[in-house]
């Protein structure tokens, strides 16, 4: 990042600001766009919440939630909501456990509240007040954590898979396999994610994502680094544009970006390996800090409304977790394997669970495979 | 006014112009440091959060061969970085010393304005800049230079272009403010004195100005050894810098302990060489 | 004249570099003109990306949280820099090369760690995480840059220009003020806004320190990485490139009106 400069004098500065008019002329532009950064007044937003208004701070992942469904919540409930954004489970974390939040919902992904849960960040919740989480789609069913939801709701979920481009690869891939293809190097990327990465492989030696032996986990490093050659990048933000733009034909992803890709470049399709993937839920959860826990369940629940949820899921084309949304999502996003998994799918998906002291064995391994 | 009342008054004038900015430096910096250098003899507690079960074992790890790997390429990297820096950064800050008066601060607000956009940006126009379809490639080979892409973009040489790019005006700062201090007298008699002008340049501009490249070189060295975005995108995260792996300690694996201690033997690497050279007789920056 | 193409080849190689200083910029510049969302396809001229910008609320706001940090931050970074500088300067030799090793380390620092040192020491004492925790954190940093700054100017002045001063009648502060204080302004002027213009683009110390409704643009910018970066960050951007040449070039001609 930029950083500083020492020992240096711009002797000619004082020509320009000699003059104090100038120096005026300089204060009135900085103040003025300042002011000019206040968005237009057809905008429709306060930017600032009227006093005694109640306001909800929402920490969320960037374009989780559409303004005008924030919109249709504030005017239902005369609440403002400010929405501030993170692009990462562990950026969450340690803003929560610094202790300084401030925040009435985040949406952790699902081990991510696991490690929240164990650590009493939590707060708990009143299912008689969000009764549009009740009907939980089947697939979450088997989520190991907080399985009473006593403490978070899920609201969006997928699967992890390889998207690839059919053009180049007409015979559709169903194994992590194809990821080691010769024919392919230089075509291919992986997430940037040290516990993903590995769970593909472990998956594709016939071994659960979250084992804690450390020979398994020695053997799948030395296949991570037989397949480095072939690797283009290792990248979890911006697959889906590699994979449009035809810079990759195989990339190793989350669906929901990979459908994105397929709205700019037709032939991209989407599988889940028949050895198994990685199944993950975002949950809606109200950190103990919160001040304001009555407006956040109520803002759960508006998020689980059927209509919301369905609108929701169209728009991020994540599946939603509301089973009663399922119903109401357009037919083309609801067929696409990529938002929701198909039956097949669904069959060997695995959670992500933590691997404890393990853990320092996968970050050798990660390590050990960039250094190589 | 002056005599030995005013030495004392100076004195505590001295102390009130000292006190704020130390005391603001005391709260806002030690202290916090002092928080750090105590985690580092901590250890990970089971979800991520820090037992106070005070061990020297985060040190003793870092001391492995693979974490020493990464030290090194780092400085490689950022030495390189600053190689490269100083080769093209140099022939700017002559030619802007010697700008007419008018223009010399002109000069050095165009040369800050790229860094008034946003640095992920210019990040991924670089991106788009080095890809095998991108500006770059399609410029060499349209010009018939090459027949086929290169591949730039994932590489190291690519991280390269990114680090030099984005620690540029720091080398160029404190050089122009070195050579815009040269006398022009003495440079005039060494040409009277019918020095080659290679010569002229060895030995009469680089050790006057060399405060300047010694300031530029530091700022340069020390900020992208610590960098982690450039490698991660413009590298494509197929290699490690040392910034990329205290931030995957604190951020991705939450060993704070760890990360902490990876990160004071950086600074300790950093101060080590600034004390070494000032011993060596270097020039106070 | 053996002067020329030296003097040529200079000119040649100082626009060499600014076009490589330039050459990304360009390029976003041209693509917040893209019709197309992905920087990888070009698919013809669109001003929507402006228009969107001129629209988005919470972009907005972080830019203008970003001005306001980098302002405030600048001003105490400022203020403290050059109270400092003076006093170093007048300090006997031998302590000063302690306070300037003391003064050095922020910026030997990895910022990660500078990042979470702070976030730390925040928690410790119970601060709320917002804009003044961000601000706290840009003037930390910011300190170490005015203050050398400042003093490599003032170590050029001649110490008796004070003394004199103070001999005619002028009180300390006046002799300063009078004095001191307008020999050294354009190192603080050019010390203050390349703080500002570090502060602007600060992404890892503020990260740290950022809490609810504190988001910066770089936050802005980092945190859209996941969907995709919207080309009304590159219009953003474009647009703060050209009213900043806009000044530039303001100050050229009141420059020229102030000589005649």
């Amino acid at each position: 990042m930029i950083r500083r400069s020492m020992g240096f004098r711009i002797s000619h500065y004082h020509q320009i600001t000699k003059s104090p008019k100038h120096a005026w002329l300089a204060a009135v532009l900085c103040v003025a766009s300042l002011l000019a950064c206040q968005p237009a007044p057809e905008d429709g937003r306060k930017p600032a919440p009227k006093a005694g208004q109640a306001t909800l701070y929402y920490f969320t992942w960037s374009d989780y939630v559409g303004p005008e469904l924030l919109e249709e919540f504030e005017r239902q409930t005369g609440a403002k909501v400010v929405v501030d954004t993170f692009s990462s489970n562990e950026e969450l974390l340690a803003k929560l456990q610094s202790g300084a939040s401030g925040y009435d919902v985040i949406v952790p992904s699902d081990f991510m509240v696991a490690v929240m849960m164990k650590q009493g960040l939590l707060a708990e919740l009143d299912p008689a007040k969000i009764p549009n989480a009740q009907q939980l789609v089947g697939a979450l069913a088997t989520l190991p954590v907080d399985p009473e939801h006593r403490f978070s709701v899920p609201y969006l979920w997928g699967t992890v898979g390889i998207g690839y481009d059919s053009s180049v690869i007409p015979t559709p891939p169903d194994s992590w396999a194809v990821l080691w293809d010769k024919r392919y190097e230089g075509k291919i990327s992986m997430l940037n994610d040290q516990r993903e990465v590995f769970g593909a492989v472990l998956r594709l030696m016939g071994q659960s994502m979250n084992s804690r032996d450390p020979a398994v986990i020695e053997a799948a490093k030395a296949r991570l680094l037989e397949q480095k050659p072939l690797v283009k990048t290792y990248t979890s933000d911006h697959f889906d544009q590699l994979l449009a733009s035809g810079e990759v034909v195989l990339a190793h992803g989350w669906g929901g970006p990979v459908a994105r890709a397929m709205a700019l470049k037709p032939s991209i399709k989407y599988i889940v390996p028949k050895e198994g993937a990685t199944i993950w839920a975002d949950c809606l959860v109200i950190p103990r800090t919160s001040r304001n826990k009555e407006l956040a369940m109520q803002f759960i629940n508006y998020l689980m409304d059927r209509d919301v949820a369905a609108r929701t899921s169209e728009r991020l084309l994540f599946a939603s977790a509301s089973r009663g949304a399922m119903a109401l999502v357009a037919a083309g996003v609801q067929n696409n394997p990529a938002v929701y998994p198909d039956e097949a799918a669904l069959g060997h998906l695995e959670w992500m669970l933590d691997v404890g002291d393990a853990l320092r064995s996968y970050d050798r391994g990660w390590t050990e495979l960039k250094m190589k | 006014m002056t005599g030995s009342s005013g030495l004392r008054t100076d004195a505590r004038r001295t102390a009130w112009l000292l006190a704020p900015a130390l005391a603001w430096m005391g709260l806002f910096f030690v202290l916090p440091l002092m928080v750090v250098f105590l985690i580092s003899f901590a250890t990970r507690s089971a979800y991520g959060g820090v037992e106070w079960a005070f061990t020297p074992a985060n040190y003793r790890d870092l001391a492995d061969p693979l974490y020493l790997r990464i030290y090194l390429r780092s400085c490689v990297m950022a030495l390189a970085t600053t190689g490269v820096c100083l080769v093209l950064g140099f022939p700017l800050a002559y030619h802007m010393a010697r700008a007419p008066a008018r223009w010399q601060g002109i000069w050095l607000v165009l040369v800050l304005i790229p860094f008034w956009t946003n640095f992920l940006v210019r990040t991924y126009a670089w991106m788009n800049l080095l890809r095998a379809d991108g500006l770059l490639n399609t410029a060499l080979i349209g010009a018939g230079v090459m027949r086929a892409p290169v591949e730039i973009l994932y590489s190291d040489l690519a991280v390269l272009i990114g680090l030099v790019y984005g620690y540029l005006p720091f080398m160029v700062l404190p050089l122009y403010a070195a050579i815009e201090r040269l006398d022009r007298s003495l440079l005039e008699a060494a040409r009277d004195l019918y020095a080659p002008g290679w010569a002229v340049f060895t030995r009469v501009i680089v050790p006057l100005t060399k405060p300047g490249i010694i300031a530029g070189c530091l700022l340069v060295f020390i900020p992208s050894l610590g960098a982690y975005i450039t490698p991660d995108l413009l590298g494509g995260a197929r290699s490690m810098m040392i910034g990329n792996f205290i931030q995957h300690e604190y951020l991705v694996v939450r060993d704070w302990p760890l990360g902490s201690a990876a990160s004071f033997v950086l600074m300790a690497i950093v101060v080590a060489g600034l004390w070494g050279y000032q011993r060596a007789g270097g020039v106070r920056a | 004249m053996m002067r020329d193409p030296r003097k040529a080849w200079l000119r040649a190689a100082s626009l060499g570099i600014m076009m490589f200083l330039y050459l990304p910029i360009a390029v976003l510049v041209v693509y917040s003109f893209n019709a197309a969302k992905l920087s990888t396809a070009w698919q013809g001229l669109s001003l929507q990306w402006y228009a969107l910008l001129a629209r988005d609320h919470a972009l907005l706001v972080a830019l203008q949280n970003s001005l306001l940090i980098a302002a405030v931050s600048t001003a105490i970074a400022t203020l403290l820099g050059v109270s400092a500088a003076v006093g170093i300067e007048r300090l006997p030799w031998r302590r000063r090369t302690w306070l300037d090793g003391a003064f050095l380390l922020p910026l030997v620092m990895p910022e990660v760690m500078m990042g979470v040192a702070l976030l730390l020491f925040f928690v410790l004492i119970k601060m709320p995480l917002g804009l003044l925790t961000v601000t706290i954190g840009h003037a930390v940093f910011n300190v170490p840059v005015v203050t050398m700054i400042v003093r490599a100017r003032l170590r050029k002045l001649d110490p008796h220009l004070e003394e004199a001063a103070r001999d005619l009648g002028a009180t300390p502060w006046q002799a300063f003020r009078r004095v001191t204080l307008p020999l050294v302004r354009p190192s603080v002027i050019g010390a203050a806004l390349l703080a500002f213009t570090v502060s602007l683009d600060d992404f890892v110390v503020t990260f740290f320190t950022a809490g609810p409704g504190a988001t910066t643009l770089p936050l802005k910018v980092y945190s859209m990485i996941k969907t995709g970066i919207s080309p009304e960050i590159n219009a953003l951007s474009a647009m703060l490139v050209v009213v900043s040449m806009a000044l530039v070039g303001l100050s050229l001609v009141m420059q020229r009106t102030n000589e005649k």
